[in-house]
């Protein structure tokens, strides 16, 4: 579904088992040229063009990438069937990132969650954030995309107006639990998810249950995605963790309601 | 109040015309809202409201039309309806009850012919939805931050009420 009012491009499509939603505020049709579509961007197809490349490489990714598909790259990997060298080299990039943050989390971050292999913590966040590079690519200076709960904000939202994200209250559906505004920064919350199997804790194999939510905000979606993942199956130790990261804060609500914040966090209170 | 019905006629408008699961095709919901009658005196509701557009209320062929509520009003609610969107699924026409300036029931007068045909009103999450929209509006968000959801969860989601707002 694309749509919008007069200047604003969005879009939602369903990919990767959810939702992706792209918002471009500031395409003014004509006194924006990325956005008319005219020569603009390296593509030569502007802002609209860059948004069906960005859903196209959305689709690619899930293609090869998705654990629940038996011929994806991933899944064939998984069984042995392919070797790393057959499948796309996106897929050495990813794990050789995978591999990193793994130590990096004391190994809370792990890319066989259930036992089998599953990148899905590092890969959703990392397409995303590159899909809003392509629109960064084409001309856009503002714009946002939200796969499924997990945000990339490039710029700001126009009119020097920071991106306001509300965060998801994990214990009342459908409230908010608190807003976060700011540029150029990704948001990434991880918790229990309203299907699919819990978080597992990879040290004790039993599911995360400290936290109900951790909100991990940083500049890129890739690793804020990835450190938000790991937090979340840390529990309690994730507050001294993120901490511990430059550039990355982070604010949870424990499964009793209580809630805690890195000493940077209210940076980006709304 | 008045301008957050319309917004909210042409969110519900643009919901029911994605839950048909179409793929890919662009939509140009286009809702407005006229308020039909209501009058204070007890018992007496209003007509449905009048259509777009099309000047005669005739079933298309392929739709689906739901009654109107304006028939069972009861003190104090009245009945505001939604301008005939023609979205690319299909004519979409949405009927709010509104008591107390608070929205307690939707209708759908005409959905496309696609689209999910159990809608049951009274059980769906539209009530919620709007509870959910009200409350983004109130935050002026642009996004929603939240444990991931699926296709199926999105459309209940406080995220595809931002992604359809008007």
């Amino acid at each position: 579904m694309t749509g919008g009012q007069a200047g604003r491009l969005r879009h939602a499509e369903h990919v990767m088992g959810t939702v992706v939603s792209f918002d471009v505020p500031a395409c003014a049709g004509e006194e924006v040229p990325a956005c008319a579509g005219e020569e603009a961007g390296p593509a030569g197809d502007g802002v609209g063009g860059a948004l069906g490349r960005a859903v196209r490489w959305l689709h690619w990714v899930d293609a090869t990438f998705s654990p629940y598909r038996e011929d994806s790259d991933v899944s064939q990997l998984g069984t042995g069937e392919v070797s790393l060298a057959q499948c796309a080299p996106e897929l050495t990039e990813v794990l050789e990132a995978c591999a990193a943050i793994s130590v990096l989390s004391g190994g809370y971050f792990t890319t066989t969650p259930d036992g089998r292999f599953d990148p899905s913590g590092y890969v959703k966040g990392w397409a995303i954030e590159r899909a809003a590079a392509m629109i960064t690519a084409a001309g856009s200076a503002g714009h946002c995309v939200n796969g499924g709960g997990d945000v990339q904000c490039v710029g700001d939202r126009g009119s020097g107006q920071p991106w306001r994200i509300g965060i998801a209250d994990p214990l009342r559906a459908g409230s908010l639990a608190l807003v976060v505004a700011g540029r150029d920064f990704a948001v990434a919350t991880s918790g229990v998810a309203e299907r699919g199997p819990h978080i597992v804790n990879p040290h004790t194999g039993q599911p995360a249950t400290d936290l109900a939510s951790v909100t991990v905000a940083g500049s890129g979606l890739t690793l804020t995605d990835a450190y938000a993942t790991a937090a979340f199956a840390m529990g309690s130790g994730a507050r001294d963790w993120v901490e511990s990261l430059d550039g990355y804060e982070a604010f949870a609500i424990t499964s009793r309601g209580a809630d805690w914040q890195t000493s940077g966090f209210a940076a980006y209170l709304a | 109040m008045r301008r957050v019905i319309l917004t909210i006629a042409g969110t519900i408008a643009g919901l029911v015309a994605l839950l048909s699961f179409k793929s890919h095709v662009p939509t140009v919901p286009s809702a407005s809202v006229s308020t039909t009658g209501g009058s204070g005196t007890a018992g007496t509701g209003s007509t449905g409201g009048t259509p777009g557009p099309s000047s005669s209320p005739a079933t298309v062929p392929g739709e689906f039309p739901m009654g109107s509520l304006a028939g069972e009003l009861t003190v104090g609610e009245t009945a505001v309806t939604g301008q005939l969107a023609n979205t690319v699924y299909g004519p979409v026409q949405i009927q709010l009850v509104m008591r107390n300036g608070k929205i307690v029931k939707v209708a759908v007068l005409r959905q496309p012919m696609n689209t999910i045909n159990d809608i049951r009103i009274g059980d769906f999450a539209f009530p919620k939805l709007i509870g959910e929209t009200l409350a983004a509006q109130t935050a002026k968000i642009d996004a929603v931050s939240g444990a991931s959801y699926t296709s199926a969860g999105y459309i209940q989601s406080l995220q595809s009420a931002l992604d359809n707002r008007a």
